[in-house]
């Protein structure tokens, strides 16, 4: 009963907080109701009785990625145009596609979904388990997500040492 | 119910992506996207009572961090030649 309304709770807060980032203007303040998302959605994840993802979705999502971008704006405390003027020429047509996305979801989450096989808050997967997983059946994806991750700090080297021959 | 709310997340950071000006916020409302896919992962994980998709959603976070991680240096080389978040100074961009 309580994990219901927590459960509950949980979604409003992230989709309230989702719903404040199109409408708040500083990024600072956008940047916030992005952490109180997804600290929502690791509520979300805990209460379903996956912890080992509500884990990292604190430690990396808001451990690090929300530090990065909150380091970012205040590096780049830029006051433009698109602090008066909020909204691109493609108010309209964005709006209409984004409709039109949802509709097109809700249609197909309309024709069924599959059987849920177990309550949720039951859980059904540890750390244990989930580290055999992980490393006996896909390790080769692991192996990729290495490789992916040098290939972006070696970019990110390179994207500044460009920066750095371009002022000279 | 869960699935609704990653519906309703993911389309409200596509709203955030095409319909807001200031590039850093469009940044964030990709990373909303990405979580809005991560919840209907777990939620069809816990339903289905595999890891699969758990471990999927590890690998979408390492992607994301890997994402900001390129993205943030590409926006301030772009704040410094143009002096600005705004997207219309960088219409130079299209191909």
């Amino acid at each position: 009963m309580i994990e219901s309304v927590l459960l509950w709770l949980f979604a409003a807060t992230a989709l309230a907080a989702a719903a404040l980032m199109l409408v708040l203007r500083h990024p600072m303040r956008v940047a916030l109701a992005l952490t109180a998302t997804m600290i929502s959605l690791a509520g979300i994840y805990a209460l379903l009785g996956v912890h080992v993802i509500a884990v990292f979705q604190v430690l990396i999502y808001v451990g690090a990625v929300m530090v990065f971008m909150v380091y970012a704006i205040m590096l780049l405390d830029v006051r433009d145009r698109s602090f008066t003027r909020r909204y691109s020429r493609m108010l309209v047509p964005g709006v209409a596609a984004a409709v039109a996305f949802v509709a097109i979801l809700a249609h197909a989450l309309w024709r069924g979904l599959p059987e849920a096989k177990s309550a949720p808050g039951v859980m059904l997967f540890g750390l244990k388990e989930f580290s055999v997983t992980f490393l006996n059946e896909y390790w080769l994806h692991f192996e990729l997500v290495s490789v992916l991750l040098v290939a972006a700090v070696v970019a990110a080297l390179a994207v500044i040492e460009v920066g750095r021959k371009h002022r000279g | 119910m869960l699935i609704a709310t990653s519906i309703a997340l993911f389309a409200l950071g596509l709203l955030g992506v095409i319909v807001r000006r200031n590039v850093l916020v469009m940044l964030m409302c990709m990373e909303l996207m990405l979580n809005g896919v991560n919840l209907s992962l777990v939620t069809f994980a816990q339903q289905q009572a595999t890891a699969a998709g758990a471990v999927l959603v590890l690998l979408v976070f390492v992607v994301a961090a890997a994402e900001i991680a390129i993205a943030i240096p590409i926006v301030l080389l772009l704040v410094r030649r143009k002096d600005g978040l705004d997207l219309d100074a960088y219409a130079e961009l299209k191909g």
